[in-house]
């Protein structure tokens, strides 16, 4: 198959990159560009581990294809920090010991502020139904779910 | 190594809550993980899989595959030799299948090739002839004498007669006589179980990228939660020296028991060996599902005798595992964990283990336990139900305790069991008012725990910091907990220390992470490690004043002289001893190596509330509250943690999750669609009530704290459910249409 060339924008910056036109952007992302903070769990749209943003909307990157990146911006978790100040979301997940292996992590981060930036005062049932889409198997989501709201309650008073 | 009895003993930092070490790289995306990792010159390598749940491979023809375009080795079990242990046998032939495929989804052939789509194109031009053989995948049904059978010539001698060769072993634990016991009792109850086979669910599937150069020097990189038993079975399998092969664990995406062997690690490095290039390996999820270890489905049956007031008088179980198509011995575990919660005057369990066309279990948290104490759990609950007695004063009525002569042999030393009952009963949950159609349901859980053989260095750098190579891959906050207990013994700050996991070149032999014994074993070995710098350091401080080295003591992170007698000169402190250690005879290190016991078992008590819909039968948790004796929470952020996630995976257990085989023998569900783990709206937040009843076998008290809350769920819910509709359940998952069904029984 032909490879296809693509100009995309990932965490702010131009780049450009082939891909195999039945090549996902989770693997664009991951093989081509370097991105491996975007994880797989299992390639069909069930655990949102490979969650990122396209254009703003918040997909999961097995289910799109490379090509749909073509001209879009994609944000995925090695931009949420700047540069080494880290998101509100990140530190509270670090301090609210809201990870263990942390495989989950990259994908629940790039949705919970999918989620905050629509809605900067989730309530506890709202953050579960958003991040419904996300699977950890190690937490059991009660610290992930208090992280999200504590991080909201820094950012509303930030 | 004992508890340190002047142990009333203030902690400093174990105890408290600091940022965990790695916490950075993983909320950044840095931190690298089995699929994270490439090489130069890397092949992407495939595995061919049965599509049969039991055939004979008549041939297999590579010849295709072999000549596609940009594919570099095609193996299949030639490409293997036959290992004369039976045990690296077992694990060789479920990586790839020798004369016949034993279950859907068994490995037979694999490929590397220059691109992952060539790979999958190879594969699909391998050309098998497989010769289809009847099958069985229920456990009784395998049992039965005219059941298909899986392999040969596996039954040990202490398996009895009338059964099928698919029994692999037999097992018998308990004491007292049980006639006597149950003519004491005033209700006698006996039900049978049945609990579906689960998955770990790991998030991140399996990964590998190997190397090994025509000289038999390999590299491994794998997600593992043991590298050094890796390397062990690696080079087994391979015939290489363990000292030639390197094998590296990458973070670790979650494991619960599931990443403690291999499957595709000797495949890689055969095909590295083949084709003279690095192999990387992931699985896809499917894979995850139909080649790697599920846990055992059960069949059992259980009789329990009770007095009016609530006083056990006899219990006795009949445990059933199938393990898969190899042998397991998983049903030991259950016998012996069934009835460890009570204090026993007869008591009997016996189990078997049993082969099936389904893939080779592998351990899950507190492997065999759950099931078997889950059946107990329900017929306690049902005899206090029919006697119209109080769960709770009926569990403590009957707890096991210190100088209980255990069910399963050993005589129990300090233990929490009642502290954690008793916490249940005091606390806020156990009283609050339920409504229609909900119920509450409480169960014991337990687990031995395991120490092991352990190695830990660790070395004092002459700018006042230290560093920590241990050999456990961190799963869930390890780091911290070990970094915590080295400041705690040192007397210095957490920041202070850096602790990394060494790959197998750079420390002694360390057991794999599992049995809930890192932060037992890996403690104990780094305080000790720490104990063994704290007297070198003594040492020097004695040398650099002159005196005595004995009339030097540590204290507060500083040597001191002993008392007036010994001089008078001021502390100097780890980091003033460290920054001469040049000049006072070289670099200052301590170690330890240990093969460990004392680990101390763990009891925890789990509260559930459920309201269950009659209309569709689906069960919703709405309160969950868990109580655990963790001995000495040395970070109890990640002690809650292992609570939490614990029970949220039994409760998956209890209410959805399960392998489905259709009448061909092949598993149904191999997605997370259809396999469904709980998500973030299924819960409640997961209560937490740590207890702290020291472990004698560790100097801080710490006993595991991983396995046990796994347990507990299962009859919990369980028995809220059946309190919620008024008819018992006896089987898991409690799916809707299960509960459905029963409620419409119940007219
Ligand atoms: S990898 Fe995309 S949803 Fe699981
Ligand atoms: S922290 Fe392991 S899957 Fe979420």
């Amino acid at each position: 198959m032909k490879t296809i060339q693509i100009s995309t924008t990932v965490n702010g910056d131009a780049l450009e990159t082939l891909c195999a036109p039945d090549e996902t952007l989770l693997d664009v992302l991951r093989n081509r560009l370097g991105l491996t903070g975007v994880k797989e769990g299992c390639g069909t749209g069930d655990c949102g581990a490979c969650s990122v943003t396209l254009d703003g909307r918040l997909v999961c990157s097995c289910l799109v294809l490379g090509v749909e990146a073509d001209g879009a911006h994609i944000g995925t978790v090695e931009g949420l920090a700047d540069h080494d100040h880290l998101h509100p979301l990140q530190r509270h997940f670090i301090d609210g010991a809201a990870l263990q292996c942390g495989i989950c992590t990259p994908g629940i981060l790039v949705a919970a502020k999918a989620l905050l930036d629509r809605n900067p005062d989730p309530s506890e049932s709202e953050i579960r139904y958003w991040l419904a889409g996300n699977l950890c198997r190690c937490t059991g989501y009660d610290k992930i779910i208090k992280a999200v709201q504590s991080a909201a309650a820094e950012m509303r008073s930030a | 190594m004992a508890f340190d009895q002047n142990s009333k003993r203030i902690f400093k930092v174990v105890g408290s809550r600091p940022p965990r070490p790695d916490g950075v790289e993983k909320v950044t995306g840095r931190a690298l993980y089995g699929a994270d990792m490439t090489a130069p010159g890397m092949l992407s390598g495939a595995i061919l899989r049965s599509p049969h749940a039991h055939a004979r491979i008549v041939s297999i023809d590579t010849s295709a595959a072999e000549a596609l375009q940009g594919v570099k080795a095609v193996v299949t079990s030639a490409d293997f030799g036959v290992p004369d242990d039976e045990f690296l046998r077992d694990v060789q032939d479920n990586c790839m299948a020798r004369g016949k495929v034993l279950y859907h989804g068994h490995a037979l052939g694999a490929v590397a090739a220059t691109s992952a789509a060539v790979a999958k194109q190879a594969l699909a031009l391998i050309v098998v002839d497989y010769e289809i053989l009847p099958h069985v995948t229920d456990v009784d049904a395998a049992m039965r004498p005219d059941a298909p059978v899986v392999q040969e010539g596996r039954s040990l001698e202490n398996v009895g007669p009338g059964l099928s060769q698919n029994v692999t072993s037999y097992c018998e634990f308990g004491h007292g006589d049980l006639d006597a016991g149950f003519d004491q009792a005033d209700l006698i109850i006996s039900r049978s179980f049945k609990t579906a086979a689960t998955h770990q669910g790991y998030i991140e599937p399996h990964a590998c990228l190997a190397s090994l150069s025509a000289d038999g020097r390999g590299d491994l990189w794998c997600c593992t939660q043991g590298q050094f038993f890796v390397r062990t079975l690696c080079a087994g399998i391979l015939g290489i020296e363990a000292s030639q092969l390197r094998v590296t664990a990458s973070e670790i995406g979650g494991g619960f028991g599931g990443k403690t062997t291999v499957f595709i690690e000797p495949v890689a490095l055969t095909l590295a060996r083949k084709s003279g290039r690095p192999v990387k390996i992931v699985m896809s999820r499917e894979e995850v599902f139909k080649a790697t270890g599920p846990t055992v489905s059960s069949s059992m049956d259980i009789k329990i005798g009770m007095t009016r007031e609530g006083r056990i008088t006899a219990a006795q179980a009949q445990l059933r595992y199938q393990g898969g198509a190899f042998p397991c011995g998983t049903v030991e575990m259950g016998a012996q964990a069934a009835f460890a919660a009570y204090d026993l005057a007869a008591v009997q369990t016996q189990g078997w283990n049993v082969l099936t066309n389904r893939p080779k279990e592998a351990a899950y948290r507190a492997p065999g336990a759950p099931m078997a104490i889950y059946a107990v759990e329900s017929v306690v609950d049902e005899l206090c139900q029919q006697l119209a007695l109080d769960p709770l004063a009926v569990r403590l009525m009957n707890a096991a305790q210190k100088g209980t002569l255990s069910s399963y042999g050993p005589t129990f030393d300090d233990i929490g069991l009642r502290a954690t009952l008793e916490a249940a009963q005091a606390h806020p949950h156990y009283s609050a008012p339920l409504r229609p159609n909900q119920g509450r349901g409480l169960s014991c859980g337990f687990w031995f725990n395991f120490g092991g053989n352990t190695c830990v260095s660790l070395n004092i750098n002459t700018d006042g910091t230290v560093g920590i190579t241990e050999g456990n891959p961190d799963i869930g906050g390890s780091r911290a907990s070990i970094s915590l207990m080295a400041a705690e013994e040192l007397g210095i700050p957490y920041d202070k220390v850096r602790t990394i996991v060494a790959d197998t070149s750079s420390l002694g032999y360390n057991d794999v992470t599992d049995g809930s014994r890192v932060t037992f074993s890996v403690g104990l070995a780094t305080i000790e490690a720490a104990r063994s710098a704290i007297k070198v350091m003594c040492g020097r401080a004695a040398r650099i004043w002159g005196i005595e080295e004995d009339a030097v003591i540590w204290e507060d992170g500083c040597a001191k002289p002993a008392g007036p007698n010994a001089g008078a000169f001021p502390p100097m402190s780890l980091a003033e001893i460290a920054a001469v250690s040049a000049n006072t005879g070289g670099p200052i290190a301590g170690h330890f190596e240990v093969n460990a016991d004392g680990a101390g078992v763990s009891f925890g008590v789990h509260l559930a509330d459920v309201e269950v819909d009659p209309e569709t039968g689906a069960t919703k948790v709405l309160r969950y509250t868990v109580f655990q004796d963790a001995g000495k929470a040395v970070h109890p952020d990640y002690v809650e943690g292992q609570m939490q996630g614990g029970a949220v995976q039994g409760i998956g257990w209890a209410l959805n999750e399960e392998y489905i085989y259709g009448a061909d023998g092949r598993l149904q569900n191999a997605g997370f669609l259809d396999y469904r783990t709980p998500v973030a709206s299924d819960l409640p937040n997961i209560d937490t009530v740590i207890l702290e009843i020291p472990n004698p076998g560790h100097p801080y008290g710490v006993r595991g704290v991983g396995e046990t809350p796994i347990v507990p769920p299962l009859a919990a819910l369980s028995n809220a459910v059946s309190r919620a509709i008024g008819v018992r359940l006896n089987e898991l998952p409690m799916s809707p249409p299960k509960v459905l069904g029963a409620i419409m029984q119940r007219g």
